[in-house]
């Protein structure tokens, strides 16, 4: 049955069937009837922001906590440029959102009206794909097709850029029960190939030293689940990216936590001698392979991921399975025999003793330790949101991630700024789940401003800032790179108590290493209010280990070995007992 | 660096505005030159095809076109392999002859099955269709006679 309605309203009506809950932005000129309309839904919730940028991040935070695709608004021109960054971060790690951008009249497009920017033009590289609606009766297929493409095949954010007119203009409109987009078909779900998976199961039936090398392709296709299958039929050790992490229980025993530039030491040893490397929807980044042709240079790679794009562009491989990794692992189960991989986990737990993480405590709390508290405060089940710098690889070294979906970071294109409205997305997605974002100084500064949306909807969103005064991670750099020569990485001081105070949030300032694990616990105890924790952290610690640029995995700096002849304490993770035991893995 | 070679490439596109756009951008992001590239429609109104000819190694290619085909406007992506395929180009040369010289001109034109097209101020327009290397070998031979103007179509092609 068809019905005569305004582009607006036929928008939120096609929103609502998508399942949207709620709905991040700022109205301006160019989207005012659609905030309009999306105001008056009973089922969205529209969150107004401080900056669009927040919006983006908020949307995608909300997208990676819960699997479903957020969405953003914003006004045309200066708004649109405004979600460039989010859209460029939720790009790069295929989260699944949808973008409605104002835009300025139909029939004055291309004539600099007031605040017309082409904003399909700017952000066509950051996009899976974008739309103008030139027509109100494109609408709602335009509406349908943009949630099918953002949420299947490799997901990724999709753009509507929506000409003021063709938001009041009325059309007949029917919802598209089905889409129908003809050079899509494949990609949302490419067919797998058995033989593929024949050659790969074959590859991995050989080996003596297997690894899995998981990223959030995994998370991304549910498949969480079937890797655990997988890897405790036949005896395969997992490590997984940063963005990967969760997609396996690190208190499992054949963990071996994260790979790469700031992945454990024991880790890449075992990578660098594996015999077969198993990539799962993971794209083998530069950050993870270091130099590229020695990376897991003994080992056969295949390589399974749900777009063909991603195959053979960094590291050429063996094996390539191309198809929806839940799909390939399914099959894949069957077809691995149990392996004999006892000397070979053997290895790894004798790696693992003798080079674990490490730090040294100097004058000030570390950050590492901190991260060590909060991880313990919530059993490793709170969601992390995290900025971008030393803190991050901290929380991915020193927080254990034990579900999917539990750490929200900006990998690929490494967005400062990410973790508050990140944290802020994930709580409107997970109520009941406690949300933390460990941030640094530098980072959280970039979106602050977030608080005051977090203040005004009571969310009890948790920031742990590690407040070392530098850009920490540029300090890093520029001591072991640029000869110390601190160019424009020394920040300001802030006093983040009186910032947190002024957004009506909770504010706590920690010097001193026994109030780490009260003020975390206060936190904790706060439900309806966010918390800002600032704590005076250690101003020229490093993190370590580290592959430098373009090294090898066997070529480290920071080992165990260097900084324990520095007086560093070792930290050893928690594993199930039972299956410690077992397996004897560390 | 592996060798870079010529390759055309086959695509049927939706038949939209913006799609020239993404497919130009998406190759020059990753480097590559555009040799020459051609859009027309097809015997479906909705379907465009672009024939575009690359010069690149050959894993940097098979990039391009996995590339390619994640764009959603992009129907199909076929690389046309050398003997397999029926291309053609139009040339436009705009060459110094005086008439005395229209003879000679005429016996250059002759093998190539071109001709003059338009004549004016000592100058002659030449139109000639062939496939990319016989239209080489006819510029070779005319600038004897000095083009002031040079114009082609870039490939068309058709899988055999
Ligand atoms: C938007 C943006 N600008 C610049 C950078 C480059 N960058 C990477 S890490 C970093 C410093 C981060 O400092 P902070 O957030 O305080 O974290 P820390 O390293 O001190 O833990 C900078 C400037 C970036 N990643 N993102």
């Amino acid at each position: 049955m068809s019905q005569r309605l305004k582009g607006a309203k036929i928008l939120v009506d096609c929103l609502e069937r998508e399942g949207v809950e709620v709905a991040f932005g700022i109205p301006g000129g160019a989207n005012l009837p659609t905030f309009d309309a999306v105001n008056q839904s009973t089922k969205i919730k529209l969150i107004l922001t401080v900056h669009e940028q927040g919006a983006a991040h908020m949307a995608d935070g909300y997208a990676r906590a819960s699997g479903k695709v957020g969405v953003c608004l914003a006004t045309s021109g200066p708004g649109a440029t405004n979600l460039v960054t989010g859209l460029g971060t939720a790009y790069m790690d295929s989260v699944p959102m949808v973008a409605l951008t104002g835009q300025v009249r139909t029939s004055v497009i291309g004539n600099d009206a007031f605040q017309e920017g082409d904003t399909i033009g700017i952000t066509r590289p950051v996009t899976k794909h974008s739309y103008l609606v030139k027509d109100v009766k494109d609408m709602a297929r335009i509406v349908r097709e943009a949630f099918t493409i953002a949420r299947t095949g490799r997901p990724g954010p999709v753009l509507i850029d929506l000409p003021v007119d063709t938001t009041v203009n009325e059309a007949d409109y029917t919802w598209p029960e089905t889409v129908a987009i003809r050079g899509y078909k494949v990609q949302a779900e490419p067919p797998i190939s058995l033989d593929a998976i024949r050659a790969a199961a074959d590859a991995i039936n050989k080996s003596k030293k297997p690894i899995l090398y998981v990223g959030a392709g995994v998370i991304h296709s549910g498949a969480a689940a079937e890797l655990i299958e997988l890897a405790h039929k036949a005896h395969i050790p997992v490590t997984t990216t940063l963005l990967g992490l969760g997609a396996f229980p690190e208190t499992d025993a054949l963990s071996l936590g994260m790979l790469g530039m700031h992945g454990f030491e024991y880790t890449n040893y075992a990578v660098a001698q594996c015999d077969c490397l198993i990539g799962v929807g993971a794209r083998f980044d530069d950050r993870v392979t270091g130099k590229p042709d020695e990376f897991a240079r003994n080992a056969k790679k295949i390589h399974i991921d749900v777009d063909p794009s991603s195959i053979n562009k960094t590291v050429v491989v063996d094996y390539p399975v191309v198809g929806d990794v839940k799909r390939v692992l399914r099959e894949l189960i069957k077809l691995v025999q149990p392996l004999d991989t006892k000397d070979w986990v053997g290895i790894i737990a004798d790696m693992k003793k003798k080079f674990p993480l490490i730090y040294r405590e100097k004058h000030k709390v570390l950050p590492q330790y901190i991260i060590q508290q909060i991880s313990e405060a919530t059993n490793g089940n709170a969601v992390i949101a995290t900025g971008v710098g030393q803190h991050q690889m901290w929380a991915a070294q020193f927080y254990q991630f034990n579900k999917p979906r539990s750490m929200i970071t900006s990998g690929g294109f490494g967005t400062m700024g990410f973790g508050l409205p990140a944290a802020i997305g994930a709580q409107f997605a997970r109520p009941n789940d406690v949300v933390w974002d460990i941030d640094g100084d530098g980072s959280f500064q970039m979106t602050a401003q977030e608080l005051a949306t977090a203040a005004q909807h009571k969310l009890p969103v948790k920031v742990a800032i590690m407040n070392n005064q530098h850009h920490g991670m540029v300090r890093q750099w520029q001591d072991l790179f640029y000869e110390g020569r601190h160019a424009a990485s020394r920040l300001n001081p802030v006093d983040f108590v009186k910032l947190a105070e002024a957004n009506h949030c909770v504010g706590i300032r920690v010097e001193e290493k026994e109030d780490v694990r009260k003020a975390i616990d206060r936190a904790m105890s706060i439900n309806d209010k966010p918390t800002v924790i600032e704590f005076m952290v250690e101003q020229a610690e490093n993190v370590w280990p580290m592959i430098a640029p373009g090294k090898a995995h066997d070529q480290l700096l920071g080992t165990y070995e260097q900084l324990s002849k520095e007086g560093g304490q070792p930290q050893r993770r928690r594993a199930q007992a039972d299956e410690e035991s077992k397996l004897s893995l560390g | 660096m592996s060798e870079t070679q010529k390759h055309t490439l086959s695509c049927l596109v939706e038949n939209q505005f913006g799609v020239l756009v993404r497919i130009a951008g998406l190759i020059s992001a990753r480097g590559f030159n555009i040799d020459s590239l051609s859009v027309s429609t097809t015997e479906d109104p909705t379907v465009s095809r672009m024939t575009i000819v690359v010069e690149a190694d050959p894993i940097k290619l098979e990039q391009v076109k996995n590339q390619l085909n994640r764009l959603i406007d992009v129907i199909d992506v076929k690389e046309l392999k050398e003997n397999a395929f029926f291309d053609r180009e139009l040339l436009l040369a705009k060459v110094q002859a005086k008439d005395d010289r229209h003879g000679e001109l005429a016996s250059i034109l002759k093998p190539f099955d071109a001709k003059i097209a338009d004549k004016y101020n000592g100058l002659v327009v030449i139109e000639a269709t062939g496939n990319s290397g016989t239209l080489d070998r006819l510029v070779d031979q005319l600038r004897a006679f000095g083009i002031s103007t040079l114009v082609r179509t870039g490939r068309v092609a058709l899988e055999r």
